[in-house]
């Protein structure tokens, strides 16, 4: 039987606009999120947090909880066990501070009580001693020598002996000779900036439903990026076995990475142990922001030479990124990111990762590349301004293409850089005339994307439809593109298929849901898992008609004989054949197990207008549009869905959304009046240009979408601001009182 | 604390509740009634996921005391269907992919449809200030906004 290995290009499904199947329980209030699960007997957890930013913790007492009115049970760290290693040793310490509370709002203890006020008055019962510390929050402030200690001897081999123990981690990346380069510059510009944390803000918060026996036997029903990753930390942390914790992914309400971690779900499971009943956690807003994920907040300096005519000779950047209270390796993506979408000769990128007292670090879309990505494109706009250059011919002049040796490493494949450039360069919105207090900008944006460990099972039933089963949680219209691409293969019907996710025990493990990585690679593995299955009827096919295997093929969505040597057969049909698939050999099904790679690096340009108002500082976004590489893009209005509201998180990252820390280390907004996302009366519409640049590493040419979109905004952005306000902004966001400052100080 | 005894009428159906004097609207909705649909973003009045019409006027039912829905008309999503038929907005963001994670989708869809009953054809301005007080970080609004003004010409039979 012959399958084809290229990539395909001819679609009937894959690139279609079908409805999701998950759409009606969506619109109709009937989808099941991580706070909407009730189970009989159920109690309900509450948190204690620290409101220190930095404190040991001398005493904790319980007594007065454990004795109040309908409470169940209390747990503290001395519930949890002693995994063996760092990683999950951080996941415990976060989850339930051990010893020292490390930042505001730094779990500390919880209740489980039968009423909702009932856990919340308890927590008020108990008494924590604490002898608090001094504490830092800022990035420079955290490397200094003196700095205030967030955890000792954290640090790893690679930070030079004498820096502060706040600093865990350096990386380097780069190649050629700097000096050389800068000394062929015509103009050099060097620069600093800042970039405040913020967060992934998905609408909803945090929440499980958790079960476990005496006899370590447990689930936990929680909205989650991964429900393997949930098992592995749960099991971890209270010292049972992955086996037997079953861990079912809820309908997901946002994650954008923030959801790759664990907070609550071994608290519940904790508390469920002690009390012998079913736990519900939900978090509030306040500590989703006090004490889930933030994005790393940073510091960072860029210099770049460039020729009269626009050549960049060298460039060099050196990150520095707090990612909070326990080690991080953000700055790592962000040091090799900063400069891939530039073809260069001499690049340096220098990082170092911080321990501050705030929250631990979680990816957000595209994690460490757009604040390292926003500097260098912030420079490149100044030097095209100064040396008086167009900023796209000058990216298109200098664009990594297919052979181009990476800033990080790898030499690059087709890339999709130069097509995206080259249309937003033919679009209208570049050359549509300005007005006053108005500047237009732009930026490139890279993302590696990633595959992973992927597991699909594919089913055909006996009425001729087809199921498949997949490990990774839905966030944005995932089951539509892989039953899209399970009916491409299968040449049957959309409709004639239905993905579900499975729970931990009912498929082998797949990675978290990130780094773009689920339409490419369970895409890929349930294409492949198609063809298992067609190899499957093959052969029945090919038993029934008393022919060898490959005197059969699969064409059309049926098996037919080869040639006419096979003789004369009447094709049969996927229905045909799963009707009788219990006189053939049984259930016909089709999997596939991968650690994929070939993911396809991703690359976008995002073109923006904005105009200044130089009595307020206000910045209002006039026109937006997006160019990117998707592959293939297959489902189109969930592509479009990923560059828009990437796009629009990263106009929030702009202007407005910053997490600010007091004098005495606490957060000072958490709730969503004060830490203020983008909302519909700040945006115009957002224009979409999806390119199609087939990726040779997937069957069909699929790349990862979701992250790069996140990264543009936070230059074009500065970049247009900046040019319509005639000053150059270097500090993120470019909230209406920094811009005012900016403007009046350069009058 | 004493519970409250509350009738009212949700989605067209008499309905009683037992309540605490501190506890929201949507703890109601959501821990005695089973009506998830509405859900909890914030607690704050910021996100606007927990709308629900009270009497025809849009709230945030976090907001609100569920004993103040003592003989009030209580509409929440779960009411807006008719039967199997989906209401044009609810089809038309379908459609239209207007939702990703669909978490503040209730919310838009209640508060879409309070929009157009009190202005059958709104501009797209008005369509992004009245629906500014519901969060959505998922798709950037676009094809929220779309959709709307999709769903208002159908119903306007233009
Ligand atoms: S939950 Fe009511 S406005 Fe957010
Ligand atoms: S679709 Fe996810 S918050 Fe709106």
């Amino acid at each position: 039987m012959a399958l084809d290995s290229n990539p395909k290009q001819d679609f009937k499904i894959v690139g279609t606009r079908v409805p999701r199947p998950d759409g009606i329980d969506k619109v109709t209030g009937k989808a099941m999120y991580g706070a909407d699960i009730s189970a009989p007997g159920m109690l309900y957890g509450r948190i204690l947090r620290s409101p220190h930013a930095h404190a040991k913790i001398l005493s904790i007492d319980t007594s007065a909880a454990e004795q109040a009115p309908g409470v169940k049970a209390v747990v503290t760290s001395a519930d949890f066990a002693n995994p063996g290693d760092d990683y999950f040793r951080d996941i415990r310490d976060n989850c339930l501070a051990a010893g020292k509370a490390l930042y505001d709002g730094h779990a500390i203890a919880a209740v489980a009580a039968t009423s909702k006020s009932a856990a919340k008055a308890a927590i008020r019962l108990i008494k924590v001693e604490y002898e608090v510390l001094p504490h830092v929050t800022d990035v420079d402030a955290a490397m200094a020598p003196d700095a205030p200690i967030v955890q000792e001897g954290r640090a790893l081999e690679n930070v030079p002996k004498g820096m502060s123990q706040n600093v865990t981690t350096h990386v380097e990346f780069g190649h050629g000779d700097l000096d050389a380069g800068f000394a062929k510059a015509d103009k050099i510009v060097e620069r600093s900036f800042k970039t405040a944390a913020t967060h992934q803000g998905y609408i909803e918060p945090q929440a499980c439903m958790a079960s476990l026996g005496a006899d370590g036997r447990g689930e936990v029903w929680c909205c989650t990026q991964g429900q393997y990753m949930v098992r592995a930390n749960c099991a971890e942390v209270l010292g049972i076995e992955a086996s037997q914790l079953r861990v079912i992914s809820s309908e997901i309400g946002g994650g954008f990475g923030g959801k790759t971690t664990t907070f609550i779900e071994p608290v519940a499971l904790a508390l469920s142990r002690k009390s012998g009943k079913p736990v519900k956690i939900v978090m509030t807003r306040e500590e989703v922001l006090r004490a889930t994920g933030p994005t790393v907040s940073t510091s960072m300096d860029v210099k770049i030479g460039m020729t009269k005519d626009g050549r960049i000779t060298a460039a060099k950047a050196d990150l520095r990124y707090q990612g909070g209270a326990f080690p991080n390796g953000t700055v790592e993506f962000g040091a090799q990111a900063a400069f891939a979408a530039y073809d260069l000769e001499a690049v340096q990128t220098l990082g170092w990762s911080v321990m501050t007292n705030r929250p631990k670090e979680v990816a957000y879309r595209a994690p460490g590349a757009p604040t390292a990505i926003y500097a260098v494109e912030s420079v490149v706009d100044e030097l095209c301004q100064d040396l008086g250059l167009d900023p796209l011919d000058v990216r298109i002049k200098n664009a990594a293409r297919k052979g181009t040796l990476s800033a990080y490493g790898p030499t690059f494949d087709e890339i999709g850089l130069l097509a995206t450039l080259e249309a937003a360069k033919a679009h209208p919105h570049y050359s549509a005339p300005l007005g006053p207090n108005q500047g237009r900008g732009l930026s490139c944006g890279f993302w590696f994307n990633f595959g992973g460990n992927t597991c699909v099972s594919l089913n055909l039933n006996d009425d001729g439809t087809v199921g498949v089963v997949e490990g990774n949680p839905d966030i944005g219209g995932s089951r539509a593109s892989i039953s899209m691409m399970a009916a491409e293969e299968l040449d049957i019907p959309y409709d004639k298929v239905r993905t579900v996710i499975a729970d931990t025990s009912s498929l082998g493990f797949n990675d978290v849901t990130d780094g773009s990585r689920v339409t490419f690679a369970v895409g890929l593995a349930t294409i492949e898992a198609a063809r298992a299955a067609k190899r499957e009827m093959c052969s029945r096919v090919a038993k029934i008609w008393g022919l060898e295997e490959d005197a059969v093929t699969w064409e059309d969505g049926c098996v037919k004989p080869a040639g006419p040597n096979a003789g004369e057969h009447p094709p049969m049909s996927l229905a045909e054949i799963a009707a009788i698939a219990n006189n053939t050999g049984g259930p016909i099904a089709g999997h596939h197990e991968v650690n994929a790679d070939g993911a396809g690096v991703s690359f976008g340009v995002h073109l923006v207008d904005t105009e200044v108002d130089p009595e307020t500082g206000a910045t209002k976004i006039l026109r937006y549009t997006i160019f990117q590489d998707a592959g293939k893009a297959v489902h189109p209005d969930y592509v479009e869905g990923q560059m828009q509201g990437g796009a629009v998180q990263g106009i929030g990252w702009a202007l407005n959304e910053e997490y600010i820390y007091g004098e005495d280390g606490r957060l000072q907004n958490p709730g969503f009046l004060d830490y203020r996302v983008p909302v519909a009366s700040d945006l115009p519409p957002i224009e979409t240009v999806i390119l199609e640049i087939p990726n040779p590493g997937h069957p069909y040419g699929v790349r990862g979408v979701g992250e790069t979109p996140i990264v543009p905004p936070l230059a074009a952005i500065a970049n247009a601001v900046s040019r319509a306000a005639g000053v150059r902004l270097t500090e993120l966001p470019m909230s209406p009182p920094r811009l005012l400052k900016a403007i009046t100080e350069n009058a | 604390m004493k519970t409250i005894h509350v009738e009212t009428t949700i989605n067209g159906d008499a309905t009683e509740f037992l309540c605490a004097p501190d506890e929201s609207l949507l703890d109601v909705l959501r821990d005695r009634l089973g009506l998830t649909g509405a859900k909890e973003g914030c607690g704050t009045g910021d996100c606007g996921a927990c709308s629900v019409t009270v009497d025809g006027r849009l709230v945030c039912s976090c907001l609100m005391l569920g004993a103040e829905a003592q003989d009030a008309q209580i509409e929440t999503i779960e009411g807006m269907a008719d039967g199997e038929t989906l209401h044009p907005l609810q089809r038309v963001f379908l459609e239209e992919a207007a939702l990703q994670c669909g978490v503040c989708t209730p919310g838009i869809l209640v508060a879409a449809k309070a929009l157009l009953e009190k202005n059958p054809d709104p501009t797209d301005t008005e369509v992004r200030y009245w629906l500014a007080g519901n969060l959505c970080r998922c798709t950037g609004y676009d094809k929220i906004i779309k959709a709307v003004q999709t769903a208002a010409a159908e119903m306007r039979g233009a």
